[in-house]
């Protein structure tokens, strides 16, 4: 396979053929910021988080290929206050109160919510969806009105688990993440599905029974460390 | 999935619909035809229905359900056997549509967006249908209505009611009359221009006979020298787009026909796809043959469905004379059919992407590019998606030479344009001409010149002021897909801006976050604006918002859905300006602390005693 | 160096759960050397229930849900220069907003109210009546965030935040260096 040099905010990296900005990126250690990429799934486009500047313009890191002497622009303070307007987009999309949701201190939208510096309010009106629970299931609960509709559920579900326990319906600001039946009871799910384990899930929408709440405030993984620091920390060994 | 659930839905339930996946082989990539059949069949598309559809298709039902869901003409609650779909566009709004919209529901008796309890009528808002020359209009079923009027509306519902179909208000012969005809009856064809290339005399497939003469490669040279640019209002080079579909290597190769024309305010395909199908086809048979396809598709707005007969006899009529099909014209090796997709009510699918998903029986999302169409589209090989006027031009240019349409025009825009003229003018309707001429000079040829705004290229264009009127029609002035939408002075810009972003609220496919979640936001200040509760920032938000969306949205949809906004911030500053209520002492006289007590005054059935001054005395 | 004037400082808490005030607390020791570059005026913890002198600072806990905290935002907006919200209800409603999600009714605070004291599962209240007591403020027909009422100047994120977060802010806010919050210490929770 061919390899190539890019640069990214001035770093030359090495980059092969068929890696998107992102894959090569994540390789020589450099993070660029996402929320519907997931290491494992199918790269999808659809949060826009991860947008950067390749040569002037500005793309998706996670879709758009690695070409030879690209010029990548990742942590610039435009890119990032366009980052930060998608994540403050995601907040207010859905309902997401930190205070009281068991994924808080897990969460990647929150924790990305810090990486941006989002600290004031925003102009952004609250859209307050009221969809009901779905607590059917005996191990697993569904709160989609905090789902950011990343869709790293239905891409773990099908092309991980091979269930398609998960899938979009709708269109517009009425799509959002639906199950395959008419609860999640009446699916195949099982909470040892890859689709259901913390990882997969960014937010507080999939939540597994009986294990919020596990590690006090102070020792989550991000009251530890920025978003990142893993693939950020492979530059620094 | 439970026991009971597979019960439920035992195909042998369901003997229609496991017909009609049948009668589409059970393909998947025909999820649209299959779940438009059942609507039609059964006024929605059931649970049920979508659990058999998956398994005569293959898929999981919850796939089958986010095609369902997407599209606006496919419904899970069943619809009246008379479903009524108003335009709501705003030409149709400032035509009158408010005194439409009370006469159907006084005389069903039944509110917007219901359906009678005896489920005959539904009634329903629906965007621009395409009809703006003749607006207010109306798609009943498959039939469209124009030129609506409160008595028209109360007898069209009378003869519905007495067992009439929505057929017989177009003719009591219906049946007898030829698609052509029906069409003609419906739908005024409104040219008011004929230019030289296409509305003109036309001679009957003389540029697929002269195609014949030259070498794909030839075709493909005639096309670029002629200068033509893509007509639905990107621009890109058509020559050079099938040039880099011809090279790559591939077993098939596709031509699509976009025909989803959905920009609010262009009709001018389907002028085309009325007068002159032929025409259309034979550019559809010489792509085929320059780039190597031997499959294509007409990608038919859902909208356009009352045009589905005519096209589909025109298709037959070529097979029959060896104009498609096997061999043709006698020529070895040049085989290429068509075969028509209907749309189902989405203004994405205009996007070429979103079109491809959408022939491939998926929900209309637009995909990923890279890879571009040209060499990985539908199915996964070389697709040409080109627009309806396009083709048409191609026919010409290969009959008539790439000198001829070049000489047409100004430097970078060859050729002639349609422009599709509505709103408050005299002559709406279809406009052929050279590119080059200003605003100004069309707004005279159309009877428009007091109008106050004209918005060219529809809402994802620019909205321009009565003092760039001189500006040019041409792909780098004022580039446009043909929608020229003219407004007077009586028009308020902002109730239009806010129409316009409540459309491309309703048309985000959803996918990306900037679009799918930023024109809500936009959607909702232009409404703070009009109800005075805005403040000097939102100035700057409005701006701030629509950059972060253009910016980072993955579409052509949400890279120009704010357009309204930032042409009229533009052109019309004063129409935001004189909105705004500023801070008082910092304190913000956007809030109104009247009203949002005033829901608690009446549950406690008592005044304020901070706010209510007067109270106790 | 000349001893500056001491910075005066207004507390208040509106839809809020005071648990931002018992932050201000958490500040413990340092609490010693923040009283001398200020002082407090009308707040919770000193019990001045109405401004006695214009203040540099005014600290707003909570967001508006009743007309009183509309009234009091108000009155610290025209009484104070600087107004900082602390804590998440100030700068986005918090807790007390979760009632605007589910208000999508005709009628919405009837409904809200009837569930909270008439009809919800694990009421117990036998008058069943809503309380309306002349005494009680009117509810705002949803819970507002401070900044839509008034105009804020900072903001400190968390639920509440932490002493060390309060004291950095505010010592640096004073000394005129705040220049933003270190990623690693901003929290929603």
């Amino acid at each position: 396979m061919s390899t190539f040099r890019l640069t990214i905010d001035g770093v030359e990296i090495e980059a092969s053929e068929g890696q998107t900005i992102m894959d090569a990126a994540d390789a020589a250690g450099i993070y660029i910021p996402r929320l519907c990429d997931h290491e494992g799934l199918r790269h999808q486009g659809g949060c826009r988080v991860c947008t950067v500047k390749a040569n002037g313009r500005s793309v998706s890191a996670c879709t758009q290929p690695a070409e030879p002497g690209l010029t990548v622009d990742n942590e610039t303070p435009h890119i990032n206050k366009l980052r930060r307007d998608l994540v403050e987009m995601l907040f207010h999309e859905g309902n997401h109160l930190c205070p009281i949701c068991e994924a808080s201190g897990n969460c990647e939208l929150q924790a990305m919510a810090y990486r941006l510096d989002m600290t004031a309010p925003t102009k952004f009106p609250y859209l307050e969806p009221c969809r009901p629970v779905d607590a059917s299931h005996p191990d697993i609960a569904l709160d989609t009105n905090r789902c950011i509709s990343c869709g790293r559920c239905i891409r773990a579900s099908q092309d991980v688990d091979g269930k398609g326990v998960f899938g979009y319906v709708g269109r517009g600001i009425h799509r959002q993440v639906a199950v395959n039946g008419p609860d999640l009871a009446h699916t195949d799910a099982d909470i040892s599905d890859f689709a259901i384990s913390q990882e997969v899930c960014p937010v507080g929408c999939i939540i597994r029974k009986r294990q919020g709440f596990a590690r006090p405030i102070g020792e989550r993984e991000f009251d530890r460390n920025l978003i990142g620091h893993k693939i950020n920390g492979k530059r620094d060994d | 999935m439970h026991v009971t659930d597979t019960q439920l839905t035992q195909a042998s339930n369901w003997p229609d619909v496991v017909g009609i996946c049948e009668t589409y082989a059970n393909d998947p990539h025909r999820m649209l035809d299959i779940l438009r059949a059942i609507q039609d069949r059964y006024r929605h598309i059931s649970q049920e229905a979508m659990e058999v559809v998956a398994r005569q298709t293959g898929l999981s039902k919850i796939a089958v359900e986010g095609v369902a869901s997407f599209y606006a003409f496919l419904s899970s609650d069943p619809k009246g056997r008379i479903t009524i779909r108003l335009c709501d566009d705003i030409v149709d709004r400032f035509a009158g549509l408010t005194e439409i919209v009370e006469a159907f529901e006084s005389e069903l008796g039944i509110r917007m967006d219901e359906t009678s309890p005896d489920g005959t009528f539904s009634l329903e808002y629906t965007p621009c249908i395409g009809m703006c020359d003749q607006a207010p209009a109306a798609m009943v079923n498959d039939v469209i209505l124009t030129h609506l009027t409160p008595e028209k509306v109360r007898e069209i519902v009378a003869r519905l009611k007495s067992g009439e179909r929505p057929e017989d208000l177009i003719s009591h012969r219906f049946d007898e009359l030829s698609p052509r005809e029906r069409a003609d009856r419906m739908v005024d064809g409104n040219i008011r221009h004929a230019g030289a290339v296409l509305l003109g005399p036309v001679p009957e497939d003389a540029g697929l006979k002269a195609s014949l003469n030259l070498t794909p490669a030839q075709i493909i040279d005639t096309v670029e020298a002629s200068g033509l640019r893509g007509c639905g209002g990107a621009g890109f080079s058509a020559g050079r787009k099938w040039r880099f579909a011809a090279e790559t290597d591939a077993e098939r190769r596709f031509i699509i026909c976009n025909a989803d024309e959905g920009e609010p305010g262009t009709f001018k395909d389907r002028v085309l796809l009325t007068e002159r199908p032929h025409l259309l086809v034979e550019g559809m048979t010489i792509a085929a043959r320059a780039v190597g396809a031997r499959e294509g598709i007409i990608y038919l707005r859902g909208e356009y469905v009352y045009l589905r007969e005519l096209i589909e006899e025109v298709l037959a009529d070529r097979r029959e004379r060896g104009l498609l099909g096997d061999r043709i014209l006698g020529e070895d090796g040049f085989d290429f059919d068509i075969r028509l997709q209907m749309g189902a009510g989405a203004y994405v699918c205009g996007e070429e992407g979103a079109l491809i998903s959408s022939c491939e029986g998926l929900p209309g999302e637009p995909k990923t590019r890279p890879p571009y169409p040209v060499t990985r589209g539908y199915l996964g090989f070389p697709t040409v998606v080109n627009n309806v006027e396009t083709l048409c031009h191609v026919a010409r240019i290969l009959d008539r030479g790439s000198k001829w349409f070049f000489g047409m025009g100004t430097e970078g825009s060859h050729g002639t344009k349609l422009f599709s003229v509505s709103g408050d003018c005299r002559n709406p309707g279809v406009y052929e001409l050279p590119y080059g001429h200003s605003v100004a000079e069309l707004l005279e040829m159309a009877g428009g010149e007091e109008a106050a705004a004209v918005l060219v290229g529809g809402p994802s264009g620019t909205m321009i002021a009565r003092d760039t009127f001189d500006r040019k029609l041409t792909f780098d002035d004022l580039a446009t897909g043909g929608a020229i939408v003219v407004f007077s002075r009586e028009r308020n810009i902002l109730e239009i801006v806010e129409y316009y972003m409540s459309f491309f609220v309703h048309e985000s496919c959803g996918y990306c976050t900037p679009c799918r979640v930023g024109n809500v936001f936009l959607q909702k200040a232009v409404g703070k604006f009009r109800k005075g509760l805005a403040n000097q920032a939102d100035i700057e938000y409005l701006r701030d918002l629509s950059a972060t969306i253009i910016e980072t949205s993955r579409c052509g949809l949400g890279m120009t859905s704010p357009n309204p906004i930032l042409s009229t911030l533009e052109n019309f500053p004063l129409v935001y300006s004189a909105m705004v209520k500023p801070s008082k002492d910092r304190t913000r006289a956007t809030f109104d602390i009247q009203s949002a007590i005033s829901d608690a005054r009446h549950l406690a059935k008592r005044r304020s005693y901070i706010f209510d001054r007067d109270f106790g005395e | 160096m000349t001893e500056l004037p001491k910075a005066r400082i207004a507390t208040a808490s509106l839809a809020g759960c005071f648990g931002c005030h018992m932050a201000l607390l958490d500040i413990d020791e340092r609490l010693i050397e923040l009283m001398k570059l200020v002082e407090f005026d009308r707040s919770p913890l000193t019990d001045i229930k109405t401004f006695s002198h214009r203040c540099d600072i005014g600290i707003i806990e909570g967001g508006c849900c009743n007309e009183e905290n509309v009234h009091v935002l108000r009155d610290f907006r025209r009484n104070c220069d600087i107004l900082i919200g602390i804590g998440q209800c100030a700068i986005m409603g918090g807790l007390p907003a979760m009632r605007n999600a589910i208000m999508h009714s005709d009628e919405p605070l009837r409904e809200c109210l009837e569930e909270a004291f008439i009809t919800g599962r694990y009421i117990r209240n036998t008058t069943h009546n809503i309380p309306n007591d002349p005494a009680l403020p009117l509810l705002l027909d949803e819970v507002y965030a401070c900044s839509e009422v008034v105009e804020m100047d900072y903001h400190i994120p968390g639920c509440a935040p932490t002493g060390d977060v309060i004291y950095e802010t505010l010592s640096s806010l004073l000394a005129g260096k705040f220049r933003g919050f270190e990623k690693e210490k901003i929290r929603f929770d």
